[in-house]
């Protein structure tokens, strides 16, 4: 194969002369790092909230949560994110507000968007993972807090909540996962995350494997991490003598 | 088989933790012998060493014509003269009975499907289970499960049969329909090794008992022996008998 | 609301948008067929005694876990072309859409070996045991006594992805192929209509995933609680 490889192409000068290759690259990473961070943020907050709801009695609260985890789970990433970007602030906002986002830093904006597009759709999934540590409470588990005369909300948060959760950290490491590699989907709307500045660095230097490797190492770096973090956390919160915290 | 089984030194490690200490033992054709002791002492691995579904570190046992230990590509042909039936009867969900029993013996026999469905037919009838060889194990009773067990066993046309605990996992009302047919094969002559708690099979059709500890055989003798007199027992196992409601 | 929705475009451009919808489903089929066969593959690789073939089969299953799909989507496109024209030793010039196809299987392999392999580990080591002990080879057993065993529960699982995979198809995207989010896309520039067309195919999405979905969780209700 008569590609020629070139590793210092990193220290190059960009095509406009004003920065080095690495640092395209870095700072791709900082966005999609950063863009990461605070959807899980919000997808952990709305996510709690709402799995906690699907398990609590009032029917209303249980149907719109449902409607939510079922709206957000049934139409792809990518179409949520066309809907936020390109039509909400058409249709819902006022054209004063619409004139004024299109003057705003499209950098901002795109994060802005891609944060909170993330962020809700991650936030179904969370859901259903947190409705499912607490569905598998036995029931005696409840049963116990109500008998000392503990109000539902101390049960949850007391007992309920800090078992299920020790349940649920495999599965919200995967989803954690997920939110990393779910952000390079912003690419789409412009935005340069990791993924997009390889492509343009590829593009503009016509060395595009050592773009794409270095792109892929460093996702492959944040999965690393982010699974021995996670792996930290559940060895940390491990109980002595006790099973996965799913039943005694 | 003209030649007993023959376990010879035998000693077994799992990875720094040893589990058989040198056991040494001898069963003739036509034999029963029961292997009982505590839980933990390493009946169970010892039996499992018989048919190289455990392998051994030291020692040797023979099997027939066979050695063991032996090269992974003999092993089939070796556990297709051995019969073994196991605690928790392991039926193969996903085939009716009688393909459970038909399966082994077309596959590794190469026994055409007319013959190893008579062969099957009866030996189900045998067990006193022919009605049944439509089901699916799911839908059979444990006695019934491991009736079939020891059926498929037999449709290898073993030469010896070896239980592992073979009624420990059954309700008790159950237990009597599996013994008596390990007791019917006893007296057709089958050699067989049994582990097991059932100290009244024991003293009825084993000619044998080994009891062990620890990974250790202790006691070796013929079962009238073990049973009646005291003092030819080892402390152990008077301990040991002493702790189980006979 | 001060948009003036105009939903006529649809109606006429369905025979069109049906065509995408197809190649999406078209995916969808090839993705799972060649994704669980080489799942199934990297499984066994796995599973392997010898530590080198163990080893690839980590290493790749590790990789294609950590990244994008849409990096992966960027990466075959990148490389299918090269790979083929160094096999048949002159450039050929191939559209996007099979490299979509082999990225998709490359990608979602990993996820099915994942899944497989844990199934087959769930089989109790006794069927194992029971099926060396009356003679069977290490391939007979895996073949006939534990993979059916082990397929029949990983399905519910399996038919899940399936939606999710179903939904990433839109991703093809980034490489102008025309799916069905493609075909609205092209539909909404061309008639100037793209809000009424993206709103169109995610009620699409909506209404068959959800759909979908309903009925995986009615077949497999009872496995849920595990």
């Amino acid at each position: 194969m008569n590609y020629d490889w070139n590793w210092s192409i990193f220290l190059a000068p960009t095509i406009d002369g004003a920065s080095r290759y690495v640092w395209w690259i870095l700072s791709g990473l900082a966005f999609t790092v950063f863009i990461s961070l605070c959807a899980w943020a919000i997808a952990l907050v709305i996510g709690i909230g709402l799995g906690v709801t699907r398990t609590l009695p009032p029917r209303l609260g249980r149907a719109l949560a449902t409607a939510y985890v079922e709206l957000f789970r049934n139409v792809p990433l990518l179409v949520q994110l066309f809907f936020w970007y390109y039509i909400a602030p058409v249709v819902f906002l006022p054209v004063s507000l619409q004139t004024a986002l299109n003057r705003a830093n499209p950098v901002a904006t795109q994060t802005l968007t891609m944060i909170v597009c993330l962020g809700l759709f991650t936030a179904a999934r969370v859901c259903e993972q947190v409705r499912a540590g607490i569905q598998a409470q036995p029931r005696g588990r409840f049963n116990a807090g109500y008998a000392l005369g503990l109000t539902r909300i101390h049960v949850y948060r007391f007992v309920i909540l800090p078992l299920a959760f020790r349940v649920i950290v495999p599965p919200l490491t995967s989803e954690f996962l997920n939110v990393f590699k779910n952000s390079a989907v912003a690419l789409t709307i412009g935005l340069l995350e990791l993924t997009a500045r390889s492509r343009q660095m590829g593009e503009f230097t016509a060395h595009v494997f050592e773009a794409f490797i270095a792109a892929t190492l460093l996702y492959f770096l944040i999965a690393q991490i982010t699974s021995h973090a996670m792996h930290a956390l559940e060895a940390r919160l491990r109980i002595p003598g006790h099973g996965l915290g799913g039943s005694a | 088989m003209s030649e007993p089984i023959v376990i010879e030194s035998v000693s077994k490690w799992y990875g720094e933790t040893q589990v058989l200490f040198d056991c040494n033992a001898r069963i003739a054709k036509g034999e029963v012998v029961v292997v009982c002791g505590p839980s933990g002492s390493g009946k169970s691995t010892l039996i499992k060493c018989i048919n190289a579904l455990e392998p051994i570190q030291r020692g040797r046992i023979v099997v027939g014509e066979h050695t063991l230990p032996a090269p992974a590509a003999q092993l089939p042909a070796i556990r297709a003269k051995v019969g073994m039936v196991f605690q928790h009867f392991e039926l193969f969900p996903h085939m009716d009975v009688l393909h459970n029993l038909t399966f082994a013996p077309m596959r590794v026999l190469k026994r055409d499907r007319a013959a190893a469905t008579d062969k099957a037919l009866g030996l189900l009838q045998r067990v006193g289970l022919s009605a049944f060889a439509g089901k699916f194990p799911g839908q059979l009773s444990g006695g019934q499960q491991q009736r079939v067990a020891i059926a498929r066993a037999l449709c290898m046309e073993p030469e010896c049969m070896l239980f592992d605990e073979p009624t420990s996992a059954l309700d008790p009302e159950m237990v009597n329909e599996v013994l008596d047919v390990m007791t019917g094969l006893a007296a057709e002559g089958m050699t067989m090794v049994c582990v097991t708690h059932e100290m009244g099979f024991a003293r009825k059709v084993a000619h044998r008992v080994l009891f062990m500890d620890e990974g250790k055989i202790f006691d070796d003798c013929a079962s009238e022996v073990f049973f009646a007199e005291r003092e030819s027992r080892s402390t152990r196992a008077q301990k040991f008998l002493s702790s189980i409601v006979a | 609301m001060n948009y003036a929705f105009d939903w006529s475009a649809i109606v006429p451009a369905l025979p069109f948008l049906a065509r995408g919808m197809v190649f999406s489903l078209a995916l969808l089929a090839v993705c799972l067929a060649g994704g669980m066969a080489l799942g199934l593959g990297l499984a066994l690789m796995r599973l392997s005694n010898r530590r080198w073939i163990a080893g690839i089969g980590a290493v790749y299953v590790s990789v294609f876990r950590s990244i994008p799909l849409v990096l992966a989507i960027f990466w075959f496109y990148l490389l299918v072309p090269m790979l083929i024209g160094a096999v048949r030793g002159e450039a050929t010039p191939i559209g996007p859409m099979y490299s979509a196809f082999v990225a998709f299987v490359a990608f979602e392999a990993a996820y099915f070996c994942e899944v497989i392999r844990a199934g087959m580990q769930s089989i109790p080591h006794g069927q194992s045991h029971a099926a060396q002990a009356l003679g069977l080879t290490r391939a007979q057993t895996l073949r006939h006594v534990i993979l059916p065993q082990a397929m029949r529960v990983v399905t519910p699982l399996i038919l899940s992805k399936a939606i999710i995979i179903f939904q990433d198809t839109s991703l093809v995207y980034v490489i102008s192929v025309s799916d069905f989010l493609g075909a609205a896309t092209q539909i909404g520039q061309r008639d100037s209509r793209l809000i009424e067309l993206y709103l169109f195919a995610g009620a699409v999405y909506f209404v068959m995933c959800f759909i979908a979905s309903r009925l995986v969780e009615h077949r497999y209700a009872r496995n849920a609680l595990t």
